[in-house]
């Protein structure tokens, strides 16, 4: 198994699932001439023309709405978003087209397509740029929500989202690029909708996905040396959620810690932690504790932004106290 | 024209005039939820537009979609069923008034977000450019849908990339209860299209033979130049913008000199003046429509309503 990059492995999924489908095509903002504003579509262009790799206006209603009606029509387009903040200027199809469309005309239509979109603070980039906006999207039946947390989860839940005939909403953070890990060669595909276990321990439990995942593995690694094993369940796709692996994690250790980039107020958080107590509740031993991203909007000053983010000693100290 | 067609525009054109005066006495009488826009006035646009497409071009609309349905080739009896929420209507009557499709008739839905649906068009359009065939996509929208910003990113999109779009905009003069001066920088809403390089040509909509012929040039030139068309269709609804609608906005002296234009009354005597047609072989197709009409308000009536498996059905692919 080859050790790679989130960037590569994105991009192997890209290439593998173009190769595949000649149905599959991408369409964005400079993902062709340019070769991806974070360089994932890097040679697409050259190897598959413009037929197939598309440079778009700079117009996310017009990127969205085509991608919808293209995949209405039997394609397989994948729309780059340049940034999950630029979504917002396309809410519509995301949230009120793409998932309605099947449902509102008695399952007429299928709409098989994948938004890719970039998301995560960290990067000094100032409040509009920065957001972590997952669970707005997530809130909504009919959208497929995937935010994967390693290399090999990108590429397997990616080449499952192409092949999905439903809506994905693909988000990748800004500051994983480069984070390496083992990915399995060719065919390799991850289900869509399923939790799993990223680190077993018996102590506590710590719910995270994404870059959550990436600081909870770390945290993890401290714990370990003050004694305490840390088991953590990794969400993976945020719509349709599987708490399953969560409540059984959360059945043996009683004790729990979710975590996620986003604010916490109407988060990822606040309805994993209210399935828990609703599933779960008989199963705590101490009150779950949330980790998450202060209540402001994310300053470009380094000191500030970090201040503001969730780190890993904040789910050390978390995971402390529900340890206490 | 020949006389076999025109005698099927004018039986659509009455079809949708009296499915629709039927679904409004049953809103009336509570048997239709929702919001309702009648088409009442604006039967030529979709009539004349949708005669000169091939079965392979696509139609996708806005919320004003039952005449489109209709012409498109879906039964009265679908139509009226999803008025009434019957699992038997179009969309299993999860859809209603405003969401009628049939994807087997290639008609891609009445849409309800306003202006919404343009890039969709422009996807459908590059559904087909990318399959390499030379479909044309009808997208038909008001006057209202054509100051958002969607509209302008398709119309950029369509012709930045040569998609095949016969862009249609029905100018019925009010977009709701705000007429297009008090909203559109230019009143004819053809110049829009001129920001963009994109042909264009207006059209009177409420005489079903101009709008045909109109329709047909334009389709000519977007299937052969891969290129979009902006065709303005002028036209006037007869009722209020919805059921709701207390007209405040529009005097009734206005409302009367446009009814006295109706464009059923004008076909028909065109048809007569020109001999295509006899009034019995009218009058025939009058009653035709008439009983077509009441056989779909039994079968609407009759039909079941969706069971509760359908709450949960068809939210993703199975």
């Amino acid at each position: 198994m080859a050790r790679i990059t989130m960037r590569e492995a994105i991009s192997q999924a890209l290439m593998e699932e173009m190769d595949r489908d000649p149905a599959v095509f991408i369409l964005g903002e400079e993902v062709g001439v340019w070769g991806g504003t974070y360089a994932v579509t890097k040679g697409f262009y050259d190897k598959y023309g413009a037929e197939r790799v598309k440079d778009t206006p700079i117009a996310e209603n017009a990127i969205l709405g085509a991608a919808i009606g293209a995949a209405m029509v039997g394609q397989r387009p994948i729309a780059e978003l340049m940034t999950i903040n630029f979504a917002f200027s396309a809410m519509d199809y995301i949230v009120n087209q793409a998932p309605k469309l099947r449902y509102m005309f008695g399952g007429q239509f299928s709409v098989p397509m994948v938004i890719r979109a970039v998301g995560g603070g960290g990067r000094q980039l100032g409040a509009t740029h920065s957001q972590t906006p997952d669970s707005v999207f997530a809130h909504f039946p009919g959208l497929v929500v995937v935010s994967p947390g390693t290399p090999a989860d990108a590429k397997g839940l990616l080449k499952s989202a192409i092949r999905s005939n439903d809506p994905v909403l693909f988000i990748e953070h800004a500051t994983m690029y480069q984070v390496r890990g083992e990915v399995p060669e060719g065919e390799y595909l991850v289900p869509l909708g399923k939790s799993t276990v990223q680190r077993p321990g018996k102590d506590v439990t710590i719910v995270t996905y994404c870059k959550g995942l990436e600081l909870s593995l770390k945290a993890a690694d401290d714990l370990a040396k003050q004694g305490i094993e840390a088991e953590i369940v990794d969400l993976r796709t945020l719509r349709p959620l599987d708490m399953e692996p969560v409540l059984e994690s959360f059945r043996k250790t009683n004790r729990a810690v979710v975590v996620e980039e986003g604010w916490k107020s109407y988060g990822v958080g606040a309805e994993v932690v209210s399935r828990m107590y609703e599933e779960a509740f008989d199963y705590a031993d101490a009150p779950i504790v949330r980790v998450a991203q202060k209540e402001v909007p994310l300053p470009y000053n380094r000191t500030l932004e970090q201040a503001a983010l969730p780190q890993i000693p904040d789910i050390v100290a978390a995971v402390k106290e529900v340890m206490k | 024209m020949e006389k076999e067609k025109a005698l099927q525009m004018y039986y659509e054109m009455v079809l949708i005039r009296r499915v629709e005066e039927r679904g409004a006495e049953l809103y009336q009488a509570g048997k239709i939820g929702g919001f309702m826009h009648l088409y009442i006035g604006q039967e030529a646009v979709s009539t004349g537009l949708i005669a000169a497409r091939e079965p392979r071009d696509r139609v996708i609309t806005a919320y004003r979609d039952h005449g489109v349905a209709l012409n498109c080739g879906i039964s009265a009896n679908e139509v009226m069923a999803e008025l009434l929420g019957k699992v038997t209507g179009t969309s299993k009557g999860k859809g209603g008034s405003m969401h009628m499709a049939d994807t087997e008739k290639n008609m891609w839905g009445g849409h309800a977000i306003v202006g919404g649906h343009l890039p969709i068009a422009s996807g459908l359009a590059l559904g087909d450019q990318y399959a390499g065939n030379d479909n044309v996509t009808i997208c038909m929208f008001g006057d209202g849908a054509t100051n958002i910003g969607y509209f302008h990113e398709a119309l950029n999109l369509s012709k930045t990339w040569g998609l095949r779009v016969l862009w249609v905009c029905e100018n019925n003069q009010y977009g709701m209860g705000t007429a297009v001066e008090r909203a559109s920088a230019v009143d004819e809403i053809r110049q829009k299209a001129e920001g963009y390089g994109m042909k264009n040509a207006q059209v009177d909509g409420m005489d079903v033979a101009k709008v045909y012929a109109a329709a047909q040039e334009a389709m000519q030139f977007v299937r052969e130049n891969a290129q979009p068309y902006l065709l303005e269709v002028n036209t006037y609804r007869f009722r209020g913008h919805s059921m709701g609608d207390p007209e405040r906005y529009r005097k009734q002296e206005e409302v009367k000199k446009w009814q006295e234009n109706d464009p059923i009354g004008i076909f028909r005597a065109q048809l007569l003046r020109e001999s295509l047609a006899t009034e019995a072989e009218l009058d025939a197709l009058d009653a035709r429509a008439e009983s077509e009409t009441q056989k779909s308000v039994e079968f609407a009536e009759a039909s079941p309503e969706p069971g509760m498996d359908e709450l949960f059905k068809d939210i993703y692919a199975a």
